[in-house]
């Protein structure tokens, strides 16, 4: 697995089908500004329904936490050589201020350690410069998630309801 | 409706991301619970199908939130200052539920645990500690 000559158009695939082909990303709206290298930058476009709280017109938390967690996971995908299924172990979230109202919001992903089993990434979320967050998260993922699972396979109930799904 | 009732309900709608997901909450008396109830575009990964790893977390910050609202008269919205999401199992395509336990209120900071669950309580798919700061009424 190579992290700096990751072929940039796979990437670029890659964030083109989890934006387009997760129906949430597609409902928020997020777009994949810039991908490859371990390194993810999204954006969601503002918009009234995503707001959290109406008093002060900001974009809701969640919508920051999913943003996140999204362009984590892509910095994973972007620090791999080869496609395999992920999945979120752990994010941690601090929130720093509020967003600015009525502006969309960034966020940077940089998985910065890649293992045989787990993906290390930290991000930030902001409106004009990494420098001032909005939020910085720190993530864990583990690779090969779905291992032998087939599309489908949380259609039908677990083999043992304890089992990790 | 009680008191509780009418600020649960009124803390609900007036976060336009609660309704997008479409999440709702019940109360028996003071215990809350929050719930998901399936649907296309909550959906993260779309060959399994899961839902969004995010929703779930943004699900149960604001079940957080309306804990929050109900334990005690808020003059607006409690503020998140961190979360912490753990993923145990993931969200299968089914009705999915959570509650919140307060563990600690302070003067100005609350410490909030989540679990969410689908079929059965016991085995949990996602769970969340966080950190709120609060504005009380009366400030």
């Amino acid at each position: 697995m190579s992290r700096d000559d990751s072929p940039k158009d796979q990437h670029r695939l890659i964030a083109t089908a989890m934006n387009a082909g997760s129906p949430q990303a597609r409902a928020l709206g997020f777009e994949t500004l810039e991908i490859g290298g371990g390194v993810a930058i999204l954006k969601v476009p503002y918009r009234p329904e995503i707001v959290g709280d109406p008093e002060t017109g900001v974009i809701a938390g969640g919508v920051v936490t999913t943003l996140l967690d999204h362009a984590s996971s892509q910095a994973v995908h972007a620090a791999m050589a080869e496609w395999t299924t992920i999945a979120t172990l752990d994010l941690r979230i601090d929130y720093m201020r509020p967003a600015e109202p009525g502006r969309d919001i960034l966020a940077r992903a940089h998985c910065y350690k890649l293992t045989r089993s787990v993906g290390f990434v930290r991000a930030v979320a902001y409106e004009d410069h990494p420098d001032n967050p909005v939020a910085a998260a720190q993530a864990a993922f583990m690779l090969d998630s779905s291992a032998g699972r087939k599309p489908g396979a949380n259609l039908k109930p677990p083999r043992d309801p304890g089992d990790k799904a | 409706m009680s008191d509780a009732d009418t600020r649960l309900s009124a803390v609900l709608s007036s976060i336009p991301y609660a309704r997008f997901i479409g999440m709702r909450a019940e109360l028996a008396g003071d215990e809350m619970t929050a719930i998901l109830p399936f649907a296309d575009h909550i959906i993260g990964n779309p060959m399994l199908p899961a839902i969004h790893g995010g929703v779930l977390g943004a699900f149960m910050e604001m079940t957080a939130l309306a804990q929050l609202s109900i334990a005690e008269p808020l003059k607006r919205q409690p503020r998140t200052i961190d979360i912490s999401i753990e993923y145990l199992r993931s969200g299968r395509p089914l009705t999915t539920f959570a509650r919140a336990q307060i563990k600690k209120v302070g003067r100005r900071i609350a410490n909030v645990h989540v679990e969410a669950w689908q079929e059965q309580r016991a085995a949990p798919i996602a769970a969340l500690r966080g950190h709120f700061l609060l504005t009380s009424a009366e400030d």
